[in-house]
């Protein structure tokens, strides 16, 4: 059985109408609504606590959410909950790559549990392996940067229509990170929708539009120069201060 | 389907092989345990000890004597006139069997009438005493047996047994004691080496180290509260002996709480030593368990006996407290005495105190690489 | 002039194969706010294990007040505050019960210190009977911080404090930081973020267990080697490719909205260069593009000092 295809790039990557999730009396998300377009870098920005996290886990269906709706690569977070899962891509900075297995043992692995045949898991290692210049190892023995990069690379082993990023790049050092985010632009190239969140404000400028959510709510989006002139700032980085103020 | 779930299986596999530390110890311990095991569970008795009373020797007697300690089950440790000195070698845990005979033992066997034998039994071991017990009428039956077919006619001997200490035999008395020694010991040793290398994992320890604290006073510090806790769980225990199992208590109470909270600070110490030797708190807690509760439940005499044990055993279980500790709370609990029958058992549990908390503040280290 | 409050001198640690330090040698005076920049595995973790006496080196020598590191280590202990990467503080004790108990461990309490930590505790105070797990990753940091302020320590250590917070909360510790410097503490902190060096009076650029460059954060990009440029417009990722493939490109990176362009030719004017990437980039049809020379930053300086990243270091 082959990975599902890619969905065709009609109707946006990811839909959200009035999505929000509580916890007893706290508003974790609250109301949110927005769209993706296929093959987008989103930038999806907010301080710890305002509620990115949360609404990341409902976009990947780890959480349910109390009301509204999103659909990611076209199918409904809530009623295609498995289906949603198989399309998607998952990289996050706890965890992503088995420390004590090789890196083809990591591929191996999740080819397998998204269903790829031994033939296609054997061509996309040596492919994945070539392009990012690594040789075999236990993935724990490589550097951070290089485990970041390949953990990037097997979340989308499969060919996700979408892929959700967090905090990916903590920690690396500047010419890693920027190695990375060339990986993202040409997954972007090749039709794949990224979701990211970061906390390094000059990675929001690299996307081609963000959104910073405060207190639950989203409280900018658009490209980074539509923002900055809206806000008469001159980096995004002065636009967060201005927005998140701490409660 | 099956490819995912083998994919995940293989995972699973790889996991546990590449592990070297877990792997050796999961495959040691029942390795160890089932070699242990193999040796320690003997529920035969040997060198069993044995004190005759024999008001006055003759050729029965004496006959019987030699017959005792010819299946080489029974050695003779004392030989006396009268009863009066048996109670003090049980007390003090010299003797396992008393073997007396009535005055004038074969002319009544000549004459034809009953001739007494008591047999006293030290049962806080229930199974073993009635093992001994069971050898012991064994040999005299088949004296009594081979002596009549000799003269002719049927010779009486009548053994009356009785069990000393746990007349009742409740197996309970026997386990009670040990199980007190192993709850002490899981609260101690477990929780001072978990908590110790918690500490070290949070990061918490670092801020603690770059302190005026020193490595002593930390180890205090970790170890005070918890010996709170254990004080808590014997007392617990000790109404649970008393009110549910109706333990005998015949010795005195605020000794044997004071033999507990001693016994738990050699645990204390043990704990304390396991986590600065150990790095995470998943290793600290399979050593703390593996050295002590292994030995503790197989080697101190707790269900097992340790006469039974070969001779490589029995010096190990030297150094195993809670031997020590259950032939304090037995004395105390069934025997009834006081420390001046058990000051050299107090006296081992206190050194292994000193010295294990030596070690412990000795091996601590004030840095982390 | 008295001693420096810190003598570091070709300080080595080894750890099995890996090089964790190497050669490091830098001095930090009094009531200095002293920066060291560098990314996971840089060192700065291992150099302030052995400057709060928590860590033997190998080789070299290093002192803290003009102690020894290794053998005057409680000395050391008593007056330094040292607040360790990822929030090492007791989560399931309240703030007051930490601050507390930290204030004990070294003889003091709370009142003797609290001016020194007034402008800080004074945030978090309202949640002074709040679990430490409980709060925010900003108010954790200020409480870390107070607790390792409360005994009125002499010297400060801060191992990546504004590591995992927001930019907001990242700002704030910053202001935080300046005010405590202006008191006339010394203070030396490590930080992955290279904008936060820019606080600092005098930056340690550290990469590989080695020290790239110190100097003031102003006079990092001084000693930029090549001419550099910066280009803006519109389809980025295509604009970085066809600059990749420009003559003379030594380096092409991202900066935000801009990417910064390197020559490899040393002694040309930057504003030929610019010149000459505008006309090869109206060559290859890209228009409305805006190139500008520029000063080196701190960040531009890094990446030009650091060895190039390989999969094994040797």
């Amino acid at each position: 059985m082959t990975a599902p295809a890619r969905s065709p790039a009609t109707g946006p990557a990811i839909s959200v109408n009035n999505l929000t999730r509580r916890f007893g009396s706290f508003t974790a998300v609250d109301n949110i609504s927005f769209e993706v377009a296929p093959g987008e870098v989103f930038g999806f920005l907010g301080a710890n606590g305002a509620g990115k996290t949360t609404a990341i886990k409902m976009l990947i269906g780890l959480l349910a959410p109390t009301s509204g709706e999103a659909r990611v690569a076209g199918l409904d977070i809530v009623k295609q909950t498995e289906d949603v899962r198989r399309r998607i891509g998952y990289m996050s900075q706890r965890f992503s790559l088995y420390e004590d297995l090789t890196v083809l043992e990591n591929i191996a692995l999740y080819g397998g549990i998204y269903g790829l045949t031994n033939d296609e898991i054997r061509k996309r290692s040596s492919t994945m392996l070539q392009s990012l210049g690594l040789t075999d190892d236990l993935v724990g023995r490589l550097p951070l940067g290089w485990k970041q990069k390949l953990a990037f690379s097997v979340a989308l082993l499969h060919e996700p229509a979408v892929v959700f990023l967090d905090e990916p790049t903590g920690g690396v050092d500047p010419i890693t990170r920027r190695q990375f985010w060339e990986l993202i632009y040409a997954a972007a190239q090749r039709g794949t929708t990224v979701f990211v969140t970061t906390h390094y404000m000059d990675e929001a400028e690299y996307c081609d539009r963000i959104s910073i959510m405060v207190d639950g709510h989203i409280a900018a989006i658009g490209t980074p120069r539509e923002l900055k002139q809206k806000w008469s700032v001159l980096s995004i980085d002065e636009l967060f201060v201005r927005l998140a103020r701490p409660t | 389907m099956t490819a995912t779930l083998h994919a995940f299986i293989v995972k699973e596999l790889r996991h546990i092989l590449r592990d070297r530390q877990t792997l050796t110890i999961l495959l040691l311990m029942p390795l160890v345990q089932v070699v242990l095991f193999g040796f320690a569970l003997r529920s035969d008795v040997r060198d069993v000890r044995l004190v005759i009373v024999e008001p006055q020797p003759d050729y029965a007697t004496l006959a019987l004597r030699a017959r005792m300690i010819a299946g080489r089950r029974f050695k003779i440790v004392a030989v006396t006139p009268t009863m009066a000195a048996v109670e003090p070698l049980f007390r003090r845990g010299k003797a396992d069997i008393a073997l007396a005979f009535e005055p004038d033992f074969a002319s009544r066997l000549e004459s034809g009438e009953h001739a007494r034998i008591l047999l006293a039994v030290d049962a806080s071991d229930p199974n073993t005493g009635t093992t001994m017990q069971v050898y012991a009428r064994a040999v005299i039956t088949a004296y009594e047996a081979e002596l009549g077919a000799q003269r002719g006619r049927p010779v009486h001997i009548v053994p009356e047994v009785r069990m000393r200490f746990n007349p009742t035999l409740e197996s309970v008395n026997l386990f009670l004691p040990g199980l007190i020694a192993l709850v002490l010991t899981l609260v101690s040793a477990l929780m001072t080496a978990i908590s110790l290398s918690r500490e070290k994992e949070r990061g918490t320890m670092e801020i603690l180290l770059v302190s005026p604290l020193r490595p002593w006073q930390i180890i205090v510090g970790k170890v005070v509260p918890y010996l709170g806790l254990a004080f808590a769980n014997a007392l617990t225990a000790l109404l649970a002996a008393r009110l549910i199992f109706h333990v005998p208590f015949r010795g005195s109470v605020t000794l044997l709480l004071a033999e507990c909270l001693l016994y738990s600070m050699v645990s204390l110490a043990l704990g304390v030593l396991v986590a600065s030797l150990t790095g995470s708190q998943r290793v600290a807690m399979l050593v703390a368990l593996l050295v002590t509760m292994l030995p503790s439940s197989l080697l101190s005499g707790m269900v097992f006996p340790i006469a039974s044990m070969p001779a490589f055993l029995q010096w190990v279980s030297n150094i195993v407290p809670a031997r020590w500790f259950i032939i304090i709370a037995r004395g105390i609990m069934l025997k009834g005495v006081g420390l001046e029958y058990l000051w050299k058992e107090t006296l081992v549990l206190a050194g292994m105190t000193l010295l294990l908390m030596t070690i412990a503040v000795r091996t601590f280290k004030p840095r982390v690489a | 002039m008295s001693q420096p409050d810190v003598i570091v001198e070709n300080l080595g640690k080894r750890f099995g194969k890996t090089e964790a330090l190497s050669g490091v040698t830098f001095s930090v005076s009094h009531g200095e706010l002293f920066g060291l920049v560098g990314p996971d595995g840089a060192g700065k973790t291992t150099l302030f294990r052995i400057l709060t006496t928590l860590s033997i080196p190998d080789t070299g020598t290093a002192t803290v007040l003009g102690l020894d590191v290794v053998r005057d280590l409680w000395a050391i202990r008593s007056r330094v505050g040292y607040m360790p990467g990822r929030f090492s503080l007791y989560g399931d004790l309240t703030v007051k019960e930490n601050l507390s108990f930290f204030a004990s461990v070294f003889g003091t309490t709370i009142e003797k210190g609290y001016d020194l930590i007034a402008p800080i505790y004074r945030q978090i105070e309202p949640f002074a009977s709040r679990r430490a797990d409980a709060l925010s990753g900003g108010m954790k940091q200020k409480l870390a911080l107070s607790c390792a302020l409360v005994h009125r320590p002499d010297i400060l250590f801060l191992d990546e404090p504004t590591t995992g917070v927001d930019a907001v909360s990242r700002r704030e510790f910053w202001d935080q930081l300046q005010t405590l410097r202006a008191s006339g503490l010394t203070i030396v902190v490590s930080t992955p973020y290279m904008d936060e060096a820019m606080r600092c009076d005098r930056v340690a650029l550290m990469q590989g267990g080695r020290i790239l460059e110190i100097d003031p954060p102003a006079e990092i990009g001084t000693r930029y080697p090549l001419p550099i440029v910066s280009v803006v417009g519109a389809e980025r990722y295509k604009l970085l490719l066809a600059l990749r493939e420009a003559p003379h490109a030594h380096s092409v990176y991202p900066f935000g909205a801009e990417l910064h362009f390197t020559d490899d030719r040393a002694n040309l004017d930057p504003s030929t260069v610019a010149a000459e990437l505008r006309e090869y980039l109206i060559s290859k049809n890209f228009s409305d593009i805006e190139v500008k020379p520029i000063e080196a930053g701190i960040e531009d300086s890094f990446m030009e000092l650091m060895p190039p990243p390989v999969q094994r270091a040797s």
